[in-house]
């Protein structure tokens, strides 16, 4: 790897710019037929008239094009190198799935589309739901949450429907100390009082803590599983036990489903409610962060508070065939969570991944996902296990948290500085400084779509710069060199950020 | 950022905050070890003057580059003073987590649970 310090790339030396800095007046990238019907402007009172023309970008086609083409260079992404974030947050999306997602049928639907005229569309949706229950072995399913964050609100605004419907008004939700960080946050938005429970040695609940803090206050435990440490939970029964014996609900955070996959089933470990991250687990592209989908299902006890419409199957009239329909006469639900029926798209391509890898295809992805981060797990801890312990356990599920606090002990350089330094090797860094429970946290989650031959190759470049480090620490300290930006001076942008640009 | 002390002469509580007590008031701030653990601090969300605090709760947030974080309370009492000059230079809780990185004056509600802190040796022995 070359140093380069001296120099700089031509990317680093070109200053990103706006459209509104290409083009000239009056420049466009089309030609407007000429009017052929009469002008209505004088419909329109004159105070409420624009007075001066909008300041738009004026730039020809190719302008625009090699504009947009150009910025997206400067980013990092799955399609150009391996981007071991994993399911949770990129995965491979097949190119089948833009094929059918790009269908006339499904990508100029209208929202306002009447059922009666959208039977495809409410088919599809309906065997989402059905194929999504199954997977988590809770038959009732909820497509309206658009993220997992809404699902867990959705499940939480549940979990107060259905207790407050039996008279009880509970004031905590427990989670764990390993939980994403949107549990505290959705429980808060809800108007519970978060309680944190501790983890055991071996990175899971810690039972006996678990059954001092839950008490007939408790509303939910939320739960992630397996969890953010890439570990599943063996004591899930017990837990399960405890949660259900003083009345609350468990809620099963979906941002790892990756890794059970066809194995086990959330409603078959007792939980009640469960979120799925279709945009995570299922593949979608990922460009700007969205769009997402975080469908819910939920046991019997949950269904009467699902959000409304639900998406129906209404019996043949007739010796006709089914047809479906949105059901909007649901006297017990929580309403309506966002506007029409949610990302569609993400549903479809959700749906062409389940209907192509089938039920045995959905346990060979989790088996595959699952094998992947231990065949880097035991490759990572052959080579560099002692600068970079994983932090609980032996083995994982779909993925691995190591502890860099070794590493910076002995070779002074950071988790931070390791995970720029990959970029100068072509390797997007795995997440950092997540779990917070460990420290200089490294999680890495391969998934299954990657090669042994990338799993090599993101190991050989691990030792590589761990070596490098042992002669020069300066090198990871001050990467990357190859990017289009060097090291961000991050702190500096969050406590004084510069948010807007004058044109 | 600063170099790795612990100052003699203040009260140290095991998750990572340090008291300076004169009489029934006290500053709280957190220690070398929490601001290194948290790495560059980006903001601070203090509490409002008047408001009470009490031993081992949260009282305030920090928020780093890399999480937010909760500041637990030393001592209980109520809050006299904040810093406010945190608010446009947070940066002192890195580079000055003794001096101009303190966060709160607090009047003692019980200035006898300064007992139960740390002194200087045990609290360093926590962190080895």
């Amino acid at each position: 790897m070359t140093r380069l310090d001296g120099g700089s790339t031509p990317q680093q030396r070109e200053r990103a710019t706006t459209i509104f800095e290409k083009g000239s007046p009056g420049r466009r990238a089309f030609v407007a037929p000429a009017l052929d019907v009469p002008e209505v402007g004088g419909l329109i009172p004159a105070s409420m008239r624009r007075a001066e023309k909008p300041r738009l970008p004026e730039a020809s086609e190719p302008e625009i094009v090699r504009h947009y083409v150009n910025l997206s260079k400067r980013n990092f992404d799955l399609d150009s190198g391996f981007y071991p974030l994993g399911s949770c947050t990129m995965k491979h999306n097949p190119r089948l799935h833009e094929r059918v997602a790009a269908l006339p049928g499904h990508c100029r639907l209208h929202p306002l589309q009447h059922p009666r005229r959208a039977q495809g569309a409410l088919e599809l949706m309906f065997a989402l739901q059905v194929a999504l229950g199954e997977i988590a072995g809770l038959p009732h399913v909820s497509l309206q949450p658009s993220a997992g964050s809404h699902g867990e609100l959705a499940g939480v605004l549940l979990t107060r429907a259905f207790h407050e419907d039996r008279g009880e008004h509970r004031t905590k939700v427990l989670t764990p100390d390993s939980a994403h960080g949107t549990n505290p946050a959705t429980v808060t938005m809800a108007g519970y009082e978060v309680v944190k429970v501790a983890l055991d040695a071996d990175g899971g609940v810690d039972v006996e803590d678990l059954r001092a803090k839950a008490d007939e206050q408790c509303a939910c435990l939320m739960l992630t599983n397996p969890s953010t440490l890439g570990i599943f939970d063996p004591n899930i029964e017990e837990i399960a036990a405890i949660v259900h014996g003083v009345g609350a609900t468990l809620y099963y955070d979906g941002a790892n489903l990756n890794a059970i996959m066809g194995y086990s089933r959330p409603g078959d470990m007792g939980f009640d409610i469960v979120h799925f991250n279709l945009h995570k687990t299922f593949t979608q592209p990922h460009g700007g962060g969205g769009p997402g989908a975080g469908p819910i299902a939920v046991s019997e006890r949950i269904e009467p508070y699902l959000p409304r419409p639900q998406v129906v199957c209404r019996p043949p009239d007739n010796g006709g065939p089914p047809t479906f329909d949105l059901d909007v006469d649901r006297p017990k639900s929580i309403g309506k969570l966002r506007g029409f029926q949610g990302n569609y798209g993400v549903f479809v391509r959700t749906y062409a991944y389940i209907r192509s890898l089938g039920a045995e295809g959905l346990k060979d992805l989790s088996e595959v996902a699952v094998l992947n981060a231990n065949y880097l797990l035991a490759r990572l801890r052959e080579e560099v296990g002692e600068l970079l312990p994983l932090a609980f356990g032996e083995r994982c599920m779909h993925e691995f948290v190591l502890s860099g606090a070794p590493m910076k002990k002995e070779l002074g350089i950071r988790t931070l500085d390791l995970a720029k330094r990959l970029l100068d090797h072509g390797m997007h860094p795995p997440t950092v400084y997540f779990p917070l429970v460990v420290e200089e946290a490294l999680l890495i989650e391969p998934t299954e779509t990657e090669t042994r031959e990338t799993l090599d190759e993101f190991v050989e470049a691990i030792v590589a710069i761990v070596r490098e480090a042992a002669k020069d620490p300066d090198v990871a300290l001050n990467a990357p060199y190859t990017t289009p930006v060097r090291r961000l001076d991050e702190a500096g942008a969050a406590r004084k950020p510069r948010v807007r640009q004058e044109l | 950022m600063a170099d790795e002390s612990y100052p003699d002469g203040l009260l140290y509580h095991p998750e990572h905050d340090w008291a300076s007590v004169e009489g029934d008031t006290a500053t709280f701030g957190i220690t070398w070890f929490a601001q290194e653990a948290l790495g560059e601090v980006v903001f601070f969300d203090p509490p409002g003057v008047g408001s009470t605090v009490a031993a081992n709760e949260f009282y305030a947030e920090v928020e780093s580059v890399k999480a937010v974080s909760e500041v637990v309370a030393p001592l209980s009492g109520e809050i006299v003073e904040v810093n406010v000059a945190l608010a446009d230079a947070p940066e002192a809780i890195n580079g000055d987590p003794y001096g101009d990185g303190w966060m709160v004056r607090v009047k003692l509600s019980d200035p006898k649970e300064a007992d139960s802190l740390l002194k200087r040796d045990d609290y360093q022995a926590t962190l080895s």
